[in-house]
């Protein structure tokens, strides 16, 4: 897990001249953005300036509008969201918002159709339309990614030119350990997907900055409204998160229990298992097993 | 765990109308809620879906609901009666939250965590307590123990005479201690006075201050000690059925139950009201039924019209039938008030989706039973529905009681004859709608007719759910074929005058069933190959073209060999 890229802060956002403190698997980070753009992170080790102890310099990349450091060795790039690319997209760096649970938590959180009519009500669902259709969900062949796709929930107001509910069919991607990206049909053109994805920085084991990004098309809303509607959601689920026992994702099978509904959390905590990540997470092995 | 005596983990002033309080004893936390119906319980505070803490859920009178997924859990047994995500499924039975024993004395709610139950607390006085404010203290309760226990003065003349006991000869100070984790102690307490005129006021205010004083002088000695581990709570894990999302439930044992009330309800019907000998009754769905083993031998399935606010017994209605088969007789005249019956957990074939913008009951006679705790579950969560109940005359309606609860949603059809029911039945089947599901329970004939006007007029197959008494059909068994059990790797022989599910049972090979008459749906199994030959009533014509699911008390097999999902 230590050797991906995560997330530290919006670009846009970066006071330029200043070092902005973080932290990452519960390290302090620091980083910083200079007048010409260039982005510099380090391990805090008491010095403050950027670049002043080159053996603390972490690596550090630009992409969909973030800020990514890593403490490891990554074995390429970010994955990819060809869609970003795409000319005519309104891409917004949505908000980032502190949650203390952990990271894994607030992913599977992101991929549960299952709680919009509770948690998100009037907005991405209703009572009492609360079924979980039936839909797939399959790791790639390399086993870098989770895939769910056709999975159909009604949303009371699915699209800003209806004023009745349909179902909406959304496609879930991990493509990362703390790193989800939805795929929903736009009300403005049906042939074409937004895309919303959500990049976890694991700021210690029960703790995250969720950091939210948009790819879609709207050429009527501004930047502020986008941004107030995903934090809005996001405040929705945050109190849930915070209220979840215990803070770190179980990976042992028995110790909550899932519904057909949950199929992609359950293959997300078996994937996780598979890459034998620990972090954030309470391994399968170290399950309490007695009352 | 603990020792063996009851701790007192709330006041009852904490537990208002509606209200979820989170308590917490050795690092557990609680949740603590009152029903309408007076009943109190302490679980333990995590949904099992998704570890939610229940104490920010909603408490609806009868059932605590989940924030997160809207998972619904039962007054007193905690089983989870609904799961919203799939409004066709039954839950599984055996998903149950933790509960833990519950004492309510002297103005105070108590628990224990021992295996064995402990004597209970004792009253301070023979008259009435005064229940103190509770003191949490920052410190562990060995701490708080000594602080009390080395010449604690709480004024008013009291002086120490028992453990935490504190009396003056006519007014006597009881104090409790609560572990609420290693570093957390709340101190609660009773005052008891022989005089019936003091100031309550006066006394409450004075121990409140003498105990806030000693939580400072507690606090300050705490903080100069090392801070103990907190407590962790292990969680017990979900049974591996549960884990692995099980198809389908197993059958369990037989409940013992008292017959609490026997009463008429409508001529011709009885209601008998069904309490456990001991302990709690598992939670129920609507539409649940429950097999009863009858004095003469006999077992007989009968609906539950319990509404979800009845936790505490399970009623059914059971009319007497000409000729009878031998159930209903015997219930109308052997079986009485104080009576032991030995009957099944519930089963629910006929599940309620509570996912319609609007449902339609259409009744039957005595087929009125499950669709009344249907009506009620829908009335309780505020959900539209509208209910037709035929019957030859009013005196026949049964549970007028509960009918007027439903107000002008109920609409009565009298004294119809076959044909004039059918009109009926087109007419309020009018309008077929994706938004709308319907539940029609009553006799065969009728049903049958009801099945053909909504294929008629349109309807959705899944938007109609039928519940048949009885399987009237003529069930032909001459027929010989062989049965392969994918997953028990055998191969059977079923010959003519047997069942596939008798076949199964001297084999060993346990398989649920209820009413063995091709009518509850308990027995189902999947076919993977072969063809059935369904002789059921269960089944939907569509379910029986696929051929994909039997019903393996009745039906039986075209083709030479089923291979089945056992």
């Amino acid at each position: 897990m230590a050797n991906q890229w995560y997330p530290l802060a919006s670009v846009e956002e970066t006071a330029v001249g200043r070092v902005h403190r973080t932290r990452l698997f519960g390290e302090p980070i620091a980083y910083a953005k200079d007048t010409a753009g260039t982005l510099t992170a380090w391990r805090c080790t008491g010095s403050q300036q950027p670049g002043s102890d080159p053996s603390t310099a972490l690596p550090v990349i630009a992409r969909y509008g973030y800020i990514w450091a890593t403490i490891g060795t990554p074995d390429g790039d970010i994955f990819p969201i060809p869609e970003y690319g795409e000319a005519d997209r309104r891409n917004v760096a949505a908000g980032t918002i502190g949650v203390q649970v952990s990271a894994q938590r607030a992913v599977e959180n992101f991929l549960d159709m299952g709680h919009f009519p509770f948690v998100h009500t009037g907005i991405l669902g209703q009572e009492p339309h609360t079924e979980v259709k039936e839909y797939n969900v399959a790791v790639s062949q390399d086993g870098r990614e989770i895939l769910a796709t056709e999975c159909l929930f009604y949303q009371p107001m699915a699209s800003t030119v209806s004023t009745s509910g349909a179902d909406v069919e959304y496609t879930y991607r991990v493509p990362h350990p703390t790193c989800s990206v939805l795929y929903k049909s736009s009300p403005l053109d049906e042939k074409r997907l937004d895309v919303i994805a959500i990049f976890c920085q694991p700021t210690g084991h029960e703790t995250l900055r969720g950091h939210m990004m948009l790819s879609i098309l709207d050429d009527v809303n501004t930047d502020d409204f986008i941004r107030n509607f995903q934090l809005h959601i996001f405040g929705q689920d945050k109190p849930i998160l915070e209220n979840q026992f215990p803070k770190r994702l179980p990976l042992e099978p028995r110790a909550e229990t899932p519904i057909r509904a949950d199929k992609t959390s359950i293959v997300y905590r078996r994937w996780l298992s598979q890459h034998g990540v620990t972090y954030g997470v309470i391994p399968a092995s170290e399950q309490v097993n007695t009352p | 765990m603990s020792s063996g005596i009851w701790f007192p983990v709330a006041n009852t002033s904490d537990l208002p109308h509606r209200h979820v309080f989170q308590g917490r004893l050795e690092g557990r936390e609680l949740a603590i809620w009152r029903a309408d119906d007076g009943h109190v319980n302490i679980w333990e505070n995590r949904c099992l879906h998704r570890g939610v803490r229940l104490s920010i859920g909603t408490n609806t009178g009868a059932e605590l609901v989940c924030q997160y997924h809207g998972w619904r859990y039962a007054n007193r047994s905690a089983g989870c009666t609904y799961i919203p995500a799939h409004p066709a499924d039954a839950p599984a039975r055996t998903v149950r939250n933790r509960t833990f024993p519950v004492l309510e004395r002297y103005g105070l709610v108590w628990t224990h965590f021992s295996e064995n139950t402990p004597a209970e607390p004792q009253p301070v006085g023979q008259y009435d307590d005064l229940t103190l404010r509770p003191i949490p203290i920052g410190a562990p309760g060995k701490l708080v123990w000594e602080f009390l226990s080395d010449h604690w003065d709480p004024g008013l003349g009291l002086a120490a005479s028992d453990d935490l006991s504190y009396s003056n000869g006519t007014a006597t100070l009881k104090l409790f201690l609560q572990p609420a984790d290693s570093n957390r102690t709340i101190v609660r307490g009773l005052f008891n006075h022989q005089e019936a005129d003091y100031d309550r006021g006066q006394v409450l205010l004075h121990l409140n201050t003498v105990l806030s004083e000693l939580r400072t002088r507690i606090e300050n000695e705490a903080a100069r000690r090392p801070a103990p581990e907190p407590l962790i709570p292990a969680y017990v894990p979900v049974s591996a059925e549960l884990a692995a999302m099980p198809e389908r439930s197993v059958q369990t044992g037989m409940i013992r139950v008292h017959v609490a009330r026997k009463t008429s309800a409508g001529e011709g019907v009885c209601s008998l009201e069904l309490t456990p000998v001991s302990g709690t009754l598992p939670s129920f769905q609507p539409g649940a039924h429950i097999d009863i083993s009858l004095p003469n031998g006999l077992t007989r399935q009968y609906s539950l019209i319990n509404s979800p606010l009845e936790t505490d017994r399970y009623i059914i209605g059971v009319k007497r039938e000409n000729p009878s088969q031998g159930g209903s007789e015997v219930i109308h005249d052997t079986v009485r008030e104080g009576d032991l019956l030995a009957i099944s957990e519930p089963r629910n074939n006929f599940p309620l989706r509570r996912d319609a913008e609007s449902t339609l009951f259409i009744a039957g006679g005595i087929g009125i039973t499950p669709l009344l705790s249907m009506s009620a579950a829908l009335n309780n969560q505020n959900l539209d529905f509208a209910f037709h109940y035929f019957t030859q005359n009013r005196a026949q309606r049964a549970f007028p009681e509960r009918l007027d609860l439903l107000g002008s949603r109920l609409t009565s059809h009298l004294n119809l004859s076959p044909q004039q029911t059918s009109a009926e039945i087109a007419g309020i089947l009018a309008s077929p709608s994706a938004d709308r599901q319907v539940y029609i329970c009553g006799p065969g004939p009728m049903l049958d007719a009801a099945r053909s006007i909504a294929e008629k007029q349109g309807w959705d197959e899944k938007a109609i759910h039928f519940e048949y008494f009885k399987n009237t059909r003529e069930i032909d068994d001459s027929s010989s074929f062989e049965i392969a059990l994918a997953r028990s790797a055998m191969t059977l022989q079923v010959p003519a005058g047997q069942t596939i599910l008798s076949v199964l049972r001297e084999n060993g090979v346990d398989m649920p069933a209820s009413c063995q008459q091709g009518a509850c749906g308990t027995c189902l199994a999947t076919v993977l190959e072969g063809e059935p030959d369904h002789q059921d009533v269960y089944l939907s014509r569509s379910e029986k073209d696929r051929g994909d699911r039997i019903l393996t008390c009745i039906s039986r097999a075209k083709s030479k060999r089923l291979v089945l999902d056992v």
